[in-house]
């Protein structure tokens, strides 16, 4: 802004075009008021906290705040990749992604197809309509519908498995089912609002494509074969890179308020246990900032090198990116 | 023209199974949310029998009106429309605040803010550091946590600055400062007018992350006055800690066990109601949003 106005200063010297200048300096004036409370909020509720995180490298005394403590160099780390949760934290946080990653992924894509091939308008509505209904619930009630769904005593599930002569289990208190419930009921909440993009892809198809191979006398299988996944192939692969660049980044209130004490060796991710250590959880266990950040650090550390590279990879395969 | 009767015949198995197969999507997204409903209109006892299938056995609205007698979800369910609305109001501001000058392309400082703002969406401070901050602000059980701390997201920026970019012309900006018209007017008498849909995507966005938020109540409020709607849903669906003895004196102790878990059938559809009723409304316009932010995420 400076730069240019004194540039133009330079240049001219008519008063008419010095009324010019003023003016524009006096627009952007109004546009920077404009950005000021924006700007403001994201340096203090974002840029404040990145700089908080020094506390990973430090002992946190109290008295002394977070930028008085003394450092201690890579210790949290340390501590953090020899304690006996370590191994158990990230085989959970990659195996509950993993799981829903390839469970997950087909679904949208299969509907999407599905949809799209479909040739009553109002049925391909109504379906649409229905499946993006389920995205709108919030966790809370998610998990809450999971645990009245999974009840061992009057759950649906509890009643089927009388009807064949089972006897109901507590599902959700059995570690070897935790994936399954967590993933799959991510997949029901989110296949049909997942299949946005790809219809979006889909109709972007020329379709003087499809026209073509009607002539030719392909069928409508054949032409989801030959025409649609061709097309909106770089569209999947693109999701995919992206998808495995966030296989760490397990998000905290699904798996969290699906937790209990039962089932923890399988579920406890590195969000949750974050929290745990960090903030003392529930239970009341003393709080330890300094390593609760160095955890959330690791993770962090390892979503970013994971997404850029997988970027990079997008942008060499398919030319298209995340910028 | 035999050739064609058989391409179609081809065709029309494809077509049945096709629309088979999306039947068994529609069936088993529906199937849920139907049970649900229907056992929030059923009596405690045949939910307790498992008698509820499809529709309301022996129909009653007992549940809701437990629903409704209950002050605690109450009172949640009103705290969460206040956030909702101040959270979405403030929201909405400030994202049209910051759209709108990083998408005019006259602006020296936008490729540094817009820097500014986008590395924020690949690294955060992270929960402790957070937490520290808001403490330290004095904002724990205080209802501006509801609001101050998700003011903004980027994405939404994102989101708004590219509509603006993509449909207010450069052209118009020229001709109304030819007529002496100030960025703030312009904004007023423009570009708002012409950016109706984008701000409608932005208050369903942030509306339905304000009424679903979990996260920020969870970890900072713990006056139960403050407490939102999903806080008392984790307590009441989740955690179990819902004491239902005290609603009604003339029942025994087992029925208000079975009036509990009716309860949380009811309460369920009580609190995903308001999204989903506004939802086929907006449908649109939420398909809108999600379109411009993948193109330029």
């Amino acid at each position: 802004m400076k730069k240019r106005s004194l540039a133009h200063n330079n240049a001219t010297t008519s008063p008419v075009k010095k009324n010019k200048i003023l003016k524009e300096i006096r627009n952007n004036y109004q546009l920077f008021l404009l950005i000021l409370p924006p700007l403001a909020y994201i340096i203090i509720f974002k840029y404040i906290p990145m700089y908080g995180v020094q506390l990973a490298f430090k002992d946190f005394v109290a008295t002394k705040g977070i930028f008085g403590s003394p450092w201690v160099g890579l210790k949290h780390f340390d501590r953090f990749v020899n304690s006996y949760f370590f191994p158990r934290v990230m085989k959970n946080t990659i195996g509950v992604s993993l799981y829903g990653l390839i469970a997950g992924f087909p679904f949208p894509i299969l509907l999407a197809l599905a949809l799209n091939s479909t040739r009553n308008k109002l049925y391909r509505k109504t379906v649409q309509m229905s499946t993006y209904l389920p995205h709108f619930i919030s966790t809370v009630t998610m998990v809450g519908m999971v645990m009245q769904f999974l009840n061992p005593r009057f759950g649906m599930l509890a009643e089927v498995a009388k009807f064949f002569g089972k006897e109901p289990l507590n599902y959700i208190g059995i570690p070897k089912y935790f994936k399954s419930i967590y993933v799959w009921s991510n997949i029901w909440q989110d296949t049909g609002w997942g299949t946005i993009i790809y219809l979006a892809a889909l109709s972007a198809i020329d379709p003087s494509l499809q026209e073509a191979a009607i002539v030719d006398g392909a069928g409508r299988f054949k032409r989801i074969i030959h025409i649609d996944i061709p097309g909106i192939l770089p569209t999947i692969v693109i999701m995919l890179i992206l998808r495995s660049g966030r296989i760490m980044n397990v998000g905290f209130e699904n798996i969290f308020l699906l937790q209990n004490q039962l089932n923890l060796p399988a579920s406890e991710v590195i969000s949750t246990y974050v929290y745990k250590v960090g903030l003392g959880g529930d239970k009341g266990m003393i709080p330890n900032f300094p390593f609760a950040t160095a955890v959330d650090l690791f993770n962090s550390v390892i979503n970013i090198s994971l997404l850029l590279s997988m970027n990079w990879i997008s942008k060499r395969l398919t030319d298209s990116s995340l910028w | 023209m035999t050739k064609k009767i058989k391409i179609s015949r081809k065709d029309i198995m494809f077509y049945l199974i096709n629309d088979g197969f999306l039947f068994i999507f529609l069936i088993v997204t529906l199937y849920p949310m139907i049970y649900f409903l229907s056992s929030s209109f059923s009596s405690p006892r045949a939910i307790i029998m498992g008698k509820v299938w499809l529709w309301p056995v022996e129909f009653t609205l007992k549940g809701y009106k437990a629903v409704f007698q209950d002050s605690y979800i109450m009172t949640g369910y009103r705290n969460t429309i206040f956030y909702t609305i101040a959270g979405t109001m403030l929201n909405v501001v400030l994202t049209i605040m910051a759209a709108y000058p990083l998408s005019r392309k006259d602006f020296k400082l936008r490729n540094t803010i817009m820097m500014i703002f986008a590395f924020t969406m690949l690294f955060g401070g992270g929960l402790v550091p957070t937490y520290l901050l808001i403490t330290n602000l004095g904002l724990k059980n205080n209802w501006l946590v509801m609001v101050i701390p998700g003011a903004i997201t980027v994405r939404n920026v994102i989101i708004t600055r590219t509509f603006y970019q993509s449909n207010i012309a450069d052209e118009m900006l020229e001709a109304a400062k030819i007529d002496g018209c100030s960025d703030f007017q312009f904004i007023r008498m423009v570009v708002i007018p012409l950016s109706k849909s984008i701000t409608a995507v932005m208050v369903l966005f942030y509306a339905v992350g304000h009424w679903n938020s979990f996260f920020n109540a969870f970890l900072y409020i713990t006056k139960r006055s403050l407490y939102p709607l999903q806080l008392v849903l984790r307590d009441i669906l989740i955690k179990n800690a819902l004491d239902a003895s005290g609603m009604d004196d003339s029942r025994t102790y087992a029925d208000n066990q079975n009036i509990e878990e009716l309860l949380k059938y009811s309460l369920i559809v009580v609190s995903a109601f308001p999204v989903m009723c506004l939802y086929p409304f907006v449908q649109k316009h939420f398909v809108k949003g999600v379109m411009i932010g993948a193109i330029k995420g």
